[in-house]
């Protein structure tokens, strides 16, 4: 019976959807604003529909009921309980429920917002948004319906994809897909846009704190994603080129550039082309990741064949292009910048370089992605394209990024002077210069971890100082020096919202570079009683222990760990075993400082626990990667804060 | 619309065709170094409580079904389909063999009275044969010749016309 019910309301809002599109549109073209209010309440409908799916979803996860194939395939007796609620998204099916259903949430939120501001452009956008979500609910009906049945009904469950039980599982997706979707919005409004020909700055102005969210949902995404491989996997790294991965990463890297040039735009009415194929070029790498990870076109860790939805969403992706680009060619008149390029040495050359590089690895890192699949088309070889390739082409684009990241918000608009330069960029220059031969000094040999924190220290020093001269010039007007430092950041919450989002950059990318570089490892197999030394510890294995829980056997090895003869801690790398699985999974053991992570992975062990396998690792700095995302987080909450005009 | 920025919009074919196009290609088919060589032999202790020696086949077209009780969807698609080719050709010289492999004997059990198995089946405990059989997952389903040679191998569930057609092109042949 709820099976039936979930498919019902689907398929309803589906129609609902459908109907939403054409009365929006028709409303917009025949001014009949009737028409357009009844496709709010469609939007309406479709958010509480799918908010019904959902619970029904939930509900048949947390009574078993394996009738439905989904719940069968994601979940067995012995899951936890909050992994069989988060089961839900644990394969394509249930995330297309979530993932329309925050659309609908978003809709419902540009209903809210922009029903009475934008008077011409919101039916548009009302039906572009009701557009996207009939073809997920298309999908939802057609070809991967989550509430399908399954007969004969099993006595149990196959289960959660046992990778999947972890902490980092649980908000990944939901960052993830609220990034993903956080872009439909600003889309929508360009496309209104197009369809009007009202190329003006509006859509960019009203987009701005959506662009920023769905940015900020989407890196927050790629971190935790980046936090469970580290700590699930089990080989340490955090981001491996996965197919899967670059797929995230791609509508990353383009919604990095359009939220930088969009500033261009607001500023000098330039770039406007550039922008909505930006924009339009973000979102269909949205469906893009969907469709590499879900259509089985690419061997990958996470993706698996799922019939005939590859075709849909290919299908999809060519039509959003092929309409929004023709749309963007039969505007392209209308679409003539008014500003022009005043000189190389100007914020305006500084932000087109950004870009120019961002997009630069996109095409790079979508090019390393697809290339197996084009070496089999045009010379019928089977290749893989690896990490190398992708760390070789993209770490100096980084690095220029990371350049341009001191000199971009400093250097002046349209021209900047001799003098200028020298007042904002002697110091910084100096400090970076300066950092990197301590560095030297200190032992740091290798080149590239060198340069790279050379120009971390070069971007943070010109933040620092500039933040410190506008304190200044706040504290003659007769404020205290915190008092000013809080004025300053307040009235300028764009500008130093911005810089803190930069500065929890640069901690990801100390982090990343600390521990690619200076990772120390060694894997030995130990005697009980026996130590293996690694960085500043020596780990000392005491013997195996083993638990039967409710969905899986596990074996963990109990380790002693002493750092310089203080005994710090024991530590219990383990390994689970599922019945259905035909590896055992890493329980992996890490202890985090600001320093270095020692990390832990149990391997092989004899049956009497008396010799155990283990591979221990220190990672110099890891912990910063993921303190750049509380950064992150803190310098978006301070750029999206409402209100005080006067933006830098 | 000026006919000359259609460009702009027909850019993105080459990259649709090359997408499209890989919905030809299955990037998981990676040729088994099996195929033509001796099946390597097995013992099998069945389920029912024989026993089964692949050596005792010689001369007989064999079906070799890797599976699991776990194995949903794909073993439970397949299995009605391996049944039925066993009803039908096993007295034209042709044997499904069954190995239930990473499984509990009470799922499996259980699996096999659901379906009506009735061909041999029986665990591999330890997991010899699917490492001997270079097994990934379940299901994988190898096709053995008279000659005691692995002729083809099919990764994910088989169905009755696949299965059908294997075993007249092996049945053709002389022992």
């Amino acid at each position: 019976m709820i099976p039936e019910v979930g498919f019902a309301a689907i398929a309803v809002a589906l129609a609902l959807a459908c109907y939403g599109m054409a009365a929006s549109a028709l409303g917009a073209t025949r001014e009949r604003p009737a028409l357009v209010a009844s496709a709010q309440y469609a939007a309406i409908g479709i958010f509480v529909l799918l908010a019904v799916a959902m619970l029904l979803l939930v509900y048949a996860f947390l009574s078993f009921d394996f009738s439905v194939r989904y719940v069968a395939m994601n979940t067995n007796l012995g899951t936890p309980f909050y992994y069989r609620i988060t089961g839900l998204w644990g394969a394509l099916e249930g995330s297309l429920v979530l993932w329309t259903w925050m659309l609908a949430g978003y809709t419902l939120l540009v209903v809210a917002f922009y029903r009475r501001r934008q008077r011409d452009l919101y039916p548009w956008v009302l039906a572009v948004l009701m557009g996207i979500m009939a073809f997920f609910l298309l999908v939802m009906t057609v070809p991967a319906s989550p509430f399908q049945r399954l007969a004969p009904v099993p006595v149990d469950g196959r289960g959660l994809n046992p990778l999947l039980e972890d902490t980092g599982m649980i908000t990944h997706p939901i960052f993830l897909y609220l990034g993903f979707t956080g872009f439909t919005v600003p889309f929508a409004f360009a496309l209104a846009g197009l369809i009007l020909g009202r190329l003006d700055e509006a859509w960019i102005t009203v987009t701005r704190r959506w662009t920023v969210l769905a940015w900020y949902f989407l890196s927050m995404g790629l971190l935790i994603g980046g936090w469970w491989s580290y700590h699930v996997l089990g080989w340490g790294g955090y981001w491996a080129w996965d197919p899967v991965e670059n797929a995230a990463f791609m509508p990353w890297l383009t919604g990095t550039a359009f939220l930088h040039s969009v500033m261009i735009q607001e500023r000098r009415r330039m770039l406007r082309v550039w922008n909505l194929l930006l924009i339009i070029l973000t979102f269909s790498l949205t469906l893009f990741g969907t469709f590499l990870t879900r259509s089985g076109i690419i061997a990958s860790v996470h993706s698996f064949t799922q019939g005939t939805i590859g075709a849909f969403f290919l299908a999809f992706i060519a039509l959003v292009l092929l309409f929004s680009l023709s749309l963007l060619a039969w505007r392209a008149d209308r679409l003539r910048a008014q500003g022009e390029l005043d000189s190389l040495i100007s914020r305006e050359s500084a932000f087109l370089l950004n870009n120019l590089f961002l997009v630069g690895a996109t095409f790079t890192v979508f090019l390393g992605t697809v290339f197996p699949l084009l070496s089999e088309a045009v010379r019928g070889v089977k290749v893989s394209v690896g990490a190398p390739f992708f760390n070789y082409v993209s770490i100096p684009i980084f690095l220029a990024l990371i350049f341009l990241m001191g000199v971009g918000p400093l250097v002046a608009w349209r021209r900047a002077s001799w003098d200028g330069l020298k007042r904002n960029f002697l110091w910084p220059v100096a400090i970076g210069a300066a950092g990197a031969l301590v560095f030297f000094l200190l032992g740091v040999r290798h080149a590239l971890a060198l340069l790279t924190l050379g120009l971390v220290l070069f971007v943070a020093a010109t933040m620092v100082h500039d933040f410190w001269r506008g304190t200044r010039a706040r504290m003659r007007t007769g404020h205290g020096p915190l008092g000013a430092m809080a004025d300053l950041a307040l009235r300028q919450h764009r500008r130093y919202g911005g810089f803190v989002v930069h500065l929890g950059v640069l901690l990801v990318a100390v982090g990343i570079t600390g521990s690619q570089v200076f990772v120390v490892q060694t894997e030995t197999s130990l005697r009980r009683g026996e130590s293996l030394e690694v960085g500043r510890y020596q780990v000392r294995f005491e013997g195996l222990e083993a638990e039967e829980k409710s969905n899986h056997f596990l074996v963990t090895g109990v380790f002693t760990v002493v750092n310089d003869r203080h005994t710090v801690g024991r530590m219990f790398p383990g390994k689970k075993f599922y019945p259905q699985e035909q590896q055992p999974i890493a329980h992996v053991a890490y202890r985090s400082t600001w320093r270095e992570d020692l990390y832990l992975v149990l391997g092989g062990f004899s049956r009497d626990g008396q010799l155990a396998t283990v591979h221990a690792m220190v990672n110099p700095l890891v912990s910063w990667i993921w303190f750049g995302g509380v950064v992150i987080t803190l310098g978006t909450a301070l750029l999206v804060l409402p209100g005080r005009r006067r933006d830098g | 619309m000026s006919w000359k920025r259609l460009w702009i919009p027909l850019s993105i074919l080459p990259i649709l065709g090359l997408l499209a196009y890989g919905f030809r290609t299955d990037p998981r088919a990676v040729p088994s170094p099996l195929v033509g060589r001796p099946a390597p032999s097995f013992t099998l202790a069945l389920f029912d409580g024989g026993r089964l020696d692949l050596d005792d086949l010689r001369g007989k077209v064999v079906v070799v079904n890797f599976w699991a009780s776990w194995c949903y969807p794909a073993c439970y698609e397949e299995a009605p389909a391996l049944q039925e080719g066993w009803r039908a050709y096993r007295d034209r010289g042709a044997v499904v063999v069954g190995i239930d492999i990473q499984d509990t004997e009470e799922g499996a059990r259980r699996f096999i009275e659901q379906f009506g198995l009735t061909f041999p089946n029986g665990p591999d405990p330890g997991g010899k044969i699917s490492i001997d059989y270079g097994v990934y997952g379940v299901p994988e389903t190898f096709f053995i010749d008279r000659q005691g040679r692995i002729r083809a191998k099919h990764v994910g569930a088989v169905t009755a016309p696949l299965l059908r057609e294997r075993l007249e092109a092996l049945l053709e042949e002389p022992a």
